[in-house]
């Protein structure tokens, strides 16, 4: 105890060489764990994918098989129906480790919370936002969305949906102590995933018309970049406040 | 490894109700300290606050001489939390769920200190099963396994005997002593009557307030 600095500088110099070593091994390890968990319960990733499905083949048949009327609502169409089908997998995104402790664990890591919390949402986005953005153009041609616009629909959606993980996260992780807070997250996140949807749908009826899409998909890009740098600390008080209140 | 944590004017209150009020606490390396209590007396809270994980209460924390929430990091670091929950997916195999833990700590380990824990536990020729068909008592032994893979000195433990056999509390116990014998803390609930040949202190809580039982 005759020189406490000294020994604390000690043990923080080792600590911090612990801390960046680790930090890479524990979001690996944390990936692998969340796309594992997926792989042996696939029906969490697959019920978007076919709720998206679902919706967009009904459609020609309630409103009209007429392809001028379907081509014009098809971005629009194809989007909100993405949107829906990314808030609706939402909901289990925290809840199960809540349930079971881990995410109790996952907040006493030595490790910083809010990466922690970003690469479960990166899995997140791999197992529904990527797919819904893959499955987008073919759904598009049962929508006689016009040639020419079928790449941008997958890149809008692409990058719009990593922004809508990342908002949606922050509610699901606010919701996640709640035994049914699944209408309570779509009220809070709903609002917020407004201007993607504006931009995002934006993009591809730009790419019909023939005018820039670069502006939309510039402006896809900054709301991501803007939801990167602030959404990890708002997913990560959000846990904090739902498990410790 | 000599750790000390203190708890000063430690107050908490629930729905208008004190759990406990001015309860000065010290755990050392070397000794256990067992908090008791009647259900629903503040004991998971009290380790929930002694773990760093509830900040809604009043009074310090001090972790190694130092105010606990300048010192998180080392204090994580230093802390093994077992909780109610074991912290376990249904979905992952024994090995799979302590692979994680292992990385989560920093650590790349390898698969035969998995194996070796495990089987300490008691869990040999259960490795490989989804841990969602272990019993429960398989699964509270899955949580304990990290307190022979992940060594950390101090060891917070809620309820930790939970629907365990015989023979696991007594290998149980064996454990928590040899770790304070090796100058670890332990904090821990239980209902049963622990049997350890370790230097012991007692926390009593109830009635709105707590005292170290002498």
């Amino acid at each position: 105890m005759s020189c406490p600095e000294a020994r604390s500088d000690v043990v923080g110099r080792g600590r911090k060489r612990e801390r960046d070593t680790g930090i890479g091994i524990a979001l690996y390890a944390t990936m692998r764990r969340d796309l594992l968990l997926l792989l042996r319960r696939p029906s969490t990733a697959l019920n978007p994918l076919a709720f998206f499905a679902l919706v967009i083949t009904l459609f020609p048949i309630g409103i009209s098989p007429d392809p001028a009327l379907l081509s014009a609502i098809a971005p629009g169409l194809l989007w909100v129906a993405a949107l829906l089908a990314a808030l609706l997998s939402l909901d289990g995104l925290f809840r199960n480790d809540v349930e079971d402790g881990t995410l109790e664990q996952l907040l006493l890591s030595s490790r910083p919370l809010p990466m922690l919390a970003l690469a479960k949402v990166a899995v997140h986005w791999l197992s529904t936002g990527l797919p819904l953005a893959l499955m987008a153009p073919v759904l598009g041609v049962m929508l006689s969305l016009p040639l020419g616009s079928y790449g941008v629909l997958a890149l809008s959606l692409a990058l719009g949906s990593a922004t809508l993980s990342l908002i949606g996260a922050i509610g699901a992780a606010l919701t996640a102590g709640l035994p049914r807070g699944g209408v309570l997250l779509s009220l809070l996140v709903l609002p917020l995933y407004v201007p993607v949807l504006i931009f995002g749908a934006g993009a591809v009826q730009a790419a019909i018309a023939g005018t820039g899409v670069a502006a939309h998909l510039a402006l896809l890009g900054a709301l991501l970049a803007v939801a990167l740098v602030f959404a990890p600390w708002a997913i990560a008080a959000s846990l904090r406040i739902s498990l410790n209140g | 490894m000599s750790l000390r944590l203190q708890a000063r004017k430690l107050a908490c209150e629930r729905d208008d109700r004190w759990l406990f009020r001015d309860l000065d606490l010290e755990i050392r390396g070397g000794e256990i300290l067992r908090v008791e209590g009647p259900n629903g007396s503040g004991k998971t809270t009290l380790l929930k606050i002694l773990s760093g994980q509830l900040m809604d209460y009043q009074g310090t924390l001090f972790w190694q001489d130092m105010p606990l929430r300048h010192a998180r990091q080392d204090f994580l670091a230093s802390l093994l939390y077992l909780g109610h929950a074991p912290g376990i997916k249904a979905a992952l195999t024994p090995l799979e769920n302590l692979a994680w833990y292992q990385a989560l700590a920093g650590v790349d380990g390898a698969e035969a200190q998995r194996m070796s824990a495990l089987e300490a536990a008691g869990l040999r020729g259960f490795e490989d099963l989804p841990a969602g068909q272990l019993s429960a008592g398989q699964q509270r032994r899955v949580a304990l396994a990290r307190l022979e893979l992940t060594p950390r000195p101090l060891w917070v433990l809620d309820e930790p005997f939970t629907a365990i056999d015989r023979e696991g509390v007594a290998d149980l116990e064996v454990r928590l002593a040899a770790h304070v014998r090796n100058g670890g803390g332990v904090v821990l609930t239980t209902h049963q009557a622990l049997e350890v040949s370790v230097p012991m202190r007692r926390v009593r809580l109830g009635e709105g307030d707590g005292h170290v039982v002498p």
